[in-house]
Order: C-alpha cells, then sequence, then structure tokens
C-alpha cells in the first residue's frame, strides 16, 4: 500500500460518499457576508493539499484580488475590531473551538478574548468534508495561521499609511498598534474602519515558529467553559423554538425489517397529535413529549424481519463473507522470512462491535421557512448532513442550512444525518417545528457500530530478537493502523472488506485500535517465544527514533526495568497513527477467584509535533485511556437476528470512576515538528498493554476485546 | 393523582400544570426551560440528569415530579449566586474537568451533595458517590480533582 492508498483507507469508515470538494461557499455568498473591513480567505486547495508544503495561495499583493471560488475558512476584522474566524469544524469536546482561538490570537497579537470562532453553520461558515480524522491541528489550524498572519500584516501596513511612517516601526501590543516610540496607537478598530479589504493568504506569508509561540503552547482554559460549567449552553437536545411541537419515530422491530401493515388510527384521534407515514417511515408529532411518546405506542405495526447472523457465528462469517483485499505490494518475501526464521508464530485476534454512546444522543431541531429548511443538530459532518437532506427532499442544498450548536461528543459515532432528516420530514408535514431527539435505546439499536473484526498474524523470528517474517490479515475492522512501524524485512499486510451484520462506521482511531491490539500483542508472544524483554525485543526491530522515543519515555516512567509490583502484572504496547506515536505501559491485578481484572496504573507517552495546548492535549489523552478500558476489559455489542440485545446503559458497561486506573501521561513536545491532531491515536496502546499484562499476572493469552469476556480470565 | 401545580426550584416557587408521574427531569427541561439538566439514559444510570431534592441527589429522569413537589429543588441554574460562581463550578473550569461538557451539570450537581454531607472527602469517598455519573469524555481523575479543589483537600492541580 503506498502512502496516497493509506490515506484512501483511513477514510473508507469516515466518508459516506461525501464530495471531496464543494463549491457552494463561493464568491456570491462570501461577498454576502462580508460588509467592511478586513478579510483574508484560505483557499480550499489549501485545506485539502496532501502535505503543507504543497499549500498554494495566490499572490497577495495589497488591494482587493480574485476571490477564489473555493473558500475554506476566512478571518474577518470587522469596522468594530472584532476578529472573527469563520470555520466549518464543530466543536464535539476536543477543544478545537480553544486551539483554533489560540492560533488565531497568536498570529495577530491580540488575546484570546478579542477572537470569535463561528463553526459549522453551513450558511456563514465555507464548506468543509467533516470534523475526523484529527484533521483540525494539522490541516486547518496552519492554514488559519498563515490567515491570521496576514491580516495582522495588512493591518500594520494599514497603520503605518495613516501615520506615514514604515510599517516596519509599528508593532501590535495588547491589540493596540503602536508607534516606534508607543507614542501613538490605534485599535483594531480604529484600522479596519472604512475598509473592504479582501486578500488570499499570500503563499510565502510567515508564521510564528513553535518555540517562539506566547499564546499557543500554553494551557489556555476552554474558551466558553463557565457556559458548560452553569448549565447555560444550549446543546441541539436544549433548542427550542416558537411553536415547536416534538416528534418520536416508530422504530422496526429489527434492522432490515420491511413493514407489513400499521395502523395508526387511535393515534391519531389524539388531540394535537399528527402521524407521518411514508413507506416504511413512521413518525408522530404532538404537543409535548409525553403526548409523542403514547401516540407513538399506541400505532399498531407488524414488521417483517429477516434471519440475522448473531455474535455467536460473527467472526466465521466475516471471514466467510471477505469479498476483497486491500493492501500493499508484500514487501521482501514472507517465504524467505519464514525460512530464515528460528521461530514461527501464527495466531488469530478479534475485536467485538461496540458503541460509541455520546452522552448526548442524536438529536435535530427542524424548521420549514416557505421552501427553506434549517436544521440544527449534532453531527460531525454538517455538510455531509446537508447533502443527505437535499437529496431525502430532493431540494437544492442553497435550500437548506443545517447548524451545529457544540455537541455532546461524537467519537467518530455522529457523521450521519438520520435524525436531521426525520425531524426534517415530520417538520414538512406538520408545518411546524419539530424536535426529536433519540432515546439512548434508539442510538443503541438505530445509530452504527465501530467495526468488529478477525485479523490473522503469521511471523517468524530469530533468536536474537530479529523479526524475519511479517503476513497479517484483517478482516471487516479497517484498515487504519495496519501498516507497521517496527523495521521488518518481509511484509505482507492485507485488509479484506466483508459484509457486516450491523451498521459500521467510524470511531475514535477507526481500526488502528484492532490492529494495535493484534500487532502488540503478537509482538509480546513473540517476545515471550524467545524468551526476550518485550521492550528490549521491540526496540530491536525499530529505526524509527519518534517511536523509540516514546517506548522508552514510556518504560522509564513506568520504572520497566525496575522490580515488579508484587501481586501485578505488567504488559506495553506501542505505535503510530495519524501523525503521531504513542506507547502505552499498564499494571493490572486480576482476582484470583472471579478473574476480575483492574487496571491499576497506567503510564502513556505521546508525541504529536508541537504541542498547541499543554493542558487540554493531557485531557484528551487521559480521556482516550478511559475510553479505551471500555473497549479493551468489557464493551460488547450482543445481538442476534437483527436485534440489538444489550442496547440500554443498564445492560451495556461504560468505563465508570472506579474502572480508573492511576494515570500519568508523559507528553514529548518536538517544537521543530508540525503539529499533528490527538484526539485519536491516545486510545490505541491502552488494550494491547493490559492484555499483555494480563498474560504476565496470570500466564493466560487473551486474543479477543473485550478481554473480560474470554473464558480464560 | 391531581396534577402538580406547583414546585420550589432554586429557592423560587414556580407555577407548572403536569401530571405527576411525569418525571421531573422533563418537568424541568419542557415545561420550565431550564435545560441545564440534561437527559443521558432514562433509567438512573448516567447521572447526567442529577438534581438536588432537599439536598439529596436525585435522577430527575426517574423521579416522578410528585415526589419533588413539596421540596427544594436544586438545579444546576441554582448553583451560581449574584454572578459568583459555585466553587465547584470554579474548580471544574480550573482543573478543566470536562470535554464536551454534557455530563457536567450531572457531575457538579452529584458532588455537590457530596460536599453538602461530607466537607472533606477521602478520594474512595468521591469515587465511590460519583461512580453513578457517566462521563464518556473519560474526564475522571480530573473530575476528582476538581472535587478535592473545592473542597480545599486538592494536593496538586493536574496540567
Amino acid at each position: 500500500m503506498n502512502e496516497h492508498d493509506l490515506e484512501l483507507e483511513q477514510e473508507r469508515y469516515e466518508l459516506f460518499a461525501a464530495p471531496l470538494y464543494n463549491f457552494n461557499f463561493n464568491r456570491r455568498q462570501f461577498l454576502k457576508a462580508f460588509s467592511g473591513g478586513i478579510a483574508l480567505i484560505v483557499p480550499m486547495s489549501n485545506l485539502v493539499a496532501r502535505t503543507l508544503q504543497q499549500d498554494q495561495g495566490e499572490s497577495g499583493r495589497r488591494g482587493n484580488e480574485r476571490i477564489p471560488d473555493d473558500i475554506g475558512a476566512w478571518i474577518h476584522i470587522d469596522e468594530n475590531g472584532t476578529v472573527s474566524v469563520f470555520t466549518g469544524k464543530v466543536e464535539i469536546g476536543q477543544n478545537i473551538r480553544t486551539s483554533l482561538t489560540q492560533a488565531v490570537a497568536e498570529e495577530l497579537h491580540v488575546p484570546v478574548d478579542t477572537v470569535r470562532v463561528v463553526m459549522a453553520d453551513t450558511d456563514l461558515t465555507p464548506f468543509d468534508m467533516g470534523t475526523f480524522g484529527s484533521l483540525t491541528t494539522p490541516r486547518m489550524a496552519p492554514q488559519l495561521r498563515k490567515a491570521a498572519a496576514a491580516a495582522r500584516e495588512t493591518l500594520i501596513t494599514l497603520a503605518a499609511e495613516q501615520w506615514k511612517v514604515e510599517p516596519a516601526s509599528v508593532r501590535i501590543v495588547n491589540a493596540r498598534f503602536v508607534n516606534h516610540d508607543a507614542s501613538k496607537s490605534l485599535t483594531l478598530a480604529e484600522v479596519a474602519k472604512g475598509q473592504k479589504l479582501v486578500k488570499t493568504i499570500p503563499p510565502d506569508v510567515a508564521t510564528t515558529p513553535a518555540k517562539d509561540w506566547t499564546i499557543a503552547g500554553t494551557s489556555v482554559p476552554k474558551v466558553d467553559g463557565r457556559d458548560f460549567v452553569t448549565g447555560k449552553h444550549q446543546y441541539t437536545t436544549d433548542l427550542r423554538r416558537d411553536g415547536m411541537v416534538y416528534g418520536r419515530i416508530v422504530r422496526p422491530s429489527a434492522l432490515e425489517a420491511k413493514l407489513v401493515s400499521s395502523d395508526a388510527k387511535a393515534a391519531e384521534a389524539m388531540p394535537g397529535v399528527k402521524v407521518v407515514q411514508d413507506g416504511d417511515f413512521i413518525g408522530v408529532t404532538a404537543p409535548d413529549r409525553e403526548t409523542a411518546l403514547r401516540a407513538e405506542r399506541a400505532i399498531a405495526v407488524h414488521w417483517q424481519a429477516p434471519g440475522q447472523p448473531g455474535n455467536e457465528e460473527l467472526f466465521d462469517y466475516l471471514k466467510k463473507n471477505a469479498v476483497a483485499s486491500r493492501g500493499s505490494r508484500p514487501i521482501g518475501s514472507i517465504v524467505n522470512g519464514m525460512a530464515a526464521a528460528q521461530k514461527k508464530l501464527s495466531q488469530t485476534y478479534t475485536v467485538a462491535y461496540i458503541a460509541h454512546a455520546p452522552l448526548e444522543p442524536r438529536a435535530a431541531v427542524a424548521e420549514w421557512n416557505d421552501d427553506k429548511l434549517t436544521v440544527w443538530t449534532g453531527t460531525q459532518r454538517p455538510f455531509g448532513v446537508r447533502s443527505d437532506l437535499a437529496e431525502a427532499f430532493h431540494i437544492p442544498e442553497e435550500k437548506i442550512r443545517v447548524i451545529v450548536p457544540d455537541t455532546g461528543s461524537g467519537y467518530g459515532g455522529k457523521h450521519t444525518g438520520e435524525c436531521a432528516v426525520e425531524a426534517a420530514r415530520l417538520a414538512r408535514a406538520t408545518g411546524k417545528p419539530v424536535k426529536l431527539v433519540w432515546s439512548r435505546e434508539e442510538e443503541f439499536n438505530w445509530a452504527y457500530f465501530r467495526p468488529a473484526g478477525v485479523i490473522e498474524v503469521n511471523s517468524g523470528v530469530r533468536n536474537d530478537g530479529t523479526v524475519t517474517a511479517w503476513e497479517f490479515h484483517n478482516y471487516n475492522s479497517g484498515g487504519s493502523g495496519i501498516q507497521v512501524k517496527y523495521d521488518f524485512l518481509n511484509q505482507d499486510i492485507q485488509f479484506h472488506n466483508s459484509k457486516s451484520p450491523l451498521r459500521q462506521g467510524s470511531y475514535r482511531g477507526l481500526a488502528a485500535t484492532a490492529n494495535h491490539f493484534a500487532r502488540e500483542v503478537h509482538m509480546d508472544e513473540l517476545a515471550q517465544l524467545i524468551q526476550m524483554d518485550p521492550v528490549a525485543f521491540r526496540l530491536k526491530n525499530i529505526k524509527d527514533e519518534r517511536l523509540k522515543a516514546v517506548l522508552e519515555a514510556a518504560a522509564n516512567k513506568f520504572g520497566w526495568s525496575g522490580k515488579k509490583t508484587e501481586g501485578r502484572g505488567r504488559g506495553i504496547a506501542c505505535g503510530f497513527e495519524k501523525g503521531s506515536y504513542i506507547a502505552t505501559a499498564a499494571e493490572v491485578s486480576v482476582d484470583a477467584k472471579t478473574g476480575r481484572v483492574k487496571i491499576e496504573r497506567v503510564v502513556e507517552s505521546f508525541e504529536c509535533g508541537a504541542i498547541v495546548n499543554p493542558r487540554h492535549l493531557n485531557n484528551q489523552v487521559e480521556g482516550a485511556i478511559v475510553q479505551a478500558i471500555g473497549g479493551a476489559l468489557f464493551e460488547n455489542i450482543q445481538f442476534k437476528n437483527g436485534q440489538i440485545l444489550n442496547g440500554k446503559f443498564s445492560k451495556y458497561r461504560l468505563p465508570r470512576f472506579s474502572d480508573m486506573p492511576v494515570i500519568e501521561v508523559v507528553l514529548l513536545d518536538r517544537k521543530d515538528l508540525p503539529s499533528a491532531g490527538a484526539g485519536e491515536t491516545p486510545i490505541v496502546g491502552l488494550a494491547p498493554a493490559v492484555a499483555n499484562a494480563i498474560f504476565d499476572a496470570t500466564g493466560k493469552r487473551i486474543r479477543s476485546m473485550p478481554l473480560s469476556a474470554s473464558s480464560a480470565v | 393523582m391531581p396534577n402538580v401545580t406547583t414546585l420550589n426550584v432554586n429557592g423560587k416557587k414556580v407555577r407548572v400544570d403536569v401530571d405527576s408521574q411525569m418525571p421531573l427531569l422533563y418537568v424541568l427541561r419542557d415545561h420550565l426551560n431550564m435545560t441545564g439538566t440534561k437527559y443521558g439514559c432514562g433509567e438512573a444510570k448516567c447521572g447526567a440528569c442529577t438534581v438536588l431534592v432537599d439536598g439529596q441527589p436525585m435522577r430527575s429522569c426517574v423521579t416522578p415530579v410528585s415526589r419533588a413537589s413539596d421540596k427544594q429543588i436544586t438545579t444546576i441554574e441554582g448553583l451560581e449566586r449574584d454572578g459568583k460562581l459555585h466553587p465547584l463550578q470554579e474548580a471544574f473550569l480550573k482543573a478543566d474537568a470536562l470535554q464536551c461538557g454534557y455530563c457536567t451539570s450531572g457531575m457538579i450537581m452529584s458532588a455537590s451533595a457530596l460536599l453538602n454531607k461530607n466537607a472533606k472527602p477521602s478520594r474512595d469517598e468521591i469515587v465511590k458517590h460519583m461512580d453513578g455519573n457517566i462521563c464518556r469524555c473519560g474526564t475522571y481523575a480530573r473530575i476528582v480533582n476538581a472535587i478535592e479543589m473545592a473542597a480545599g483537600t486538592a494536593k496538586e492541580v493536574a496540567e
């Protein structure tokens, strides 16, 4: 697989046929939104360019110039001196509202509280593919930096013109422009007043190197944190519109069930209730939530569901239904590698379907005004949802506005627009704004899951620790993180699509969790096979300095070379994904009677280039470790015949306070390297580290996630 | 049972007219437009809907409004006084004890119930008391840190 294939592969589950480009936020729309002041445009081509070196801006001389058709983001300093950033990205708890604010404030030399970030409103913000793949920090942030730096230079030139001095003598201090001896000063508003200047970021604009950052690189608090701790922030679920009614959907008896018959007379007789039926879609609206619920339950429906595979047969089913393989051309020769090996190992690893379970369930408020549709909804793909709506209602995208309030998390689970479509369908039928909030059970049953998968590994190793052959086949779970950063001479790595019995899609880190689990448990098995220390064995096969650095950092902090804690097992894992490096060491205790696994201590080292916000990065890494505990130990979707059997919190265990180990995070700050995203990769190391620690504690090797489901424990 | 017509919420008497069996959560959210209290699971398993009823933490999603009708109800909206945040609210900000923030109201209300009865809880007591509240973003360590800060027992503030 070459690098380009790999990139496409990462996005296999992330893109539901979304267009890479969309020229909808064009010059005309921009000019409608831009009333005056100074604007700096980031062209879309800058954001989708594969490397930062490929950035192309248009030549940026003074004065207005051609506005590109494909605007990716823009910064506006209006005539009141307000700095606004317009981006189609969404805030779902990863704190990019704060980190993007930091980037812009840094380059403009203004305080953080003067910058406002307008996000994810399809009428106000330019097209964006979606917020996923840890792309905001490596792609959006550097471009906004450039735009802010260009805006600063433009403003300085304007201030210098007012004073008839050289631009080089003008500085910005505390959001004021001052001349060489600080005898004169101007505010942002005074400089922007009367201007109507639009520029595209020039190709040669210089941004502040990370070593000189003063705002970025520091632990700026969450910019609107106060709204969250006071309950004032309005999520989609909290919105209310005049005349709004409440919706409910009548759900099928099972996945892929077809409607045979329905009788809604009783529901229709309820005061204020409207029943909407359109093909297999049946929904109701009512003036209040309780009536909507009663009406939904009063509809008699008969569904017919096809027989479908369940848990017991899942892994055989996935292998049997493998349809195609995608992978790189093998490196070297597995046959030769195996011939050179002194020991060989073949093992199979599995991962279960798990649910995102975002605490704010899917929700939408939909409102039609004549032929214009507005939908507020929590999604990671506002423009994708707009496309879904356009398709569902056969209307042009210009007639649709999707607004995403900062959302109660997603973890890759909110890429689709079904709730928005349902709310809009009900709203069109009733002629009133409709609020639709999925119940927790609907969230489990009608959203989508992290793919389950089967992974087969064949390897050969020499007694000195050299891995001579590495053959790796992943069925269904995905290709992310499938490539090795180890220096294996002979490799054959393949991903095989399969037919999934359950609806599946993106999940934080995608398949990198499954692939790291299989790879790093297998590495532990090889180390054991040749009686070598797991850290020394890995180091023997690593040439990549960054991977080596995180592995050594985690091992040192953990005290790997020191004495083991009595009664506990320890394990380690390392890896690379989405531009960042990780190593995780875990210490566990296993109750001899009950087999209950308790993760006692986790040390995780992480390196993602230059750190933008140390505290928020720590928070992301800690959070990923905690979320990883669920998938590692107990999260496991049970299903049969198209029905989810454990689709509620009383049946589906999530990590809680009492599951929390002592967590120590070691952040390696590489100010000499561009910042990579950090929302995903910190999740991949925990499961293999814990599996290896369980082996160390008990001598039992578990090759299935979740680990606690195994009868071996 | 007759409808519930008055409630005491955050020290104020408010008029409603709702079925006595309606969960308190929806009375607050839909009828009083106090949306700081959140729905998470509807079966008292996540704590997002936690409010205080006469100082006791209650899962409002499974609490019929009639059970709170003659009592003092405190919600997240009632913690801030004259523009001054409650010490727990301050501490949650200082400790960065949230990511998406959806669980935060319930976390703060549960924690306030703990501190009301136990001003200096141990770490184990905090974990035990808070175990019914889920933070899917996984900020548990920071929430514990925030509660200790509010209680004045925090040894260090997490970076």
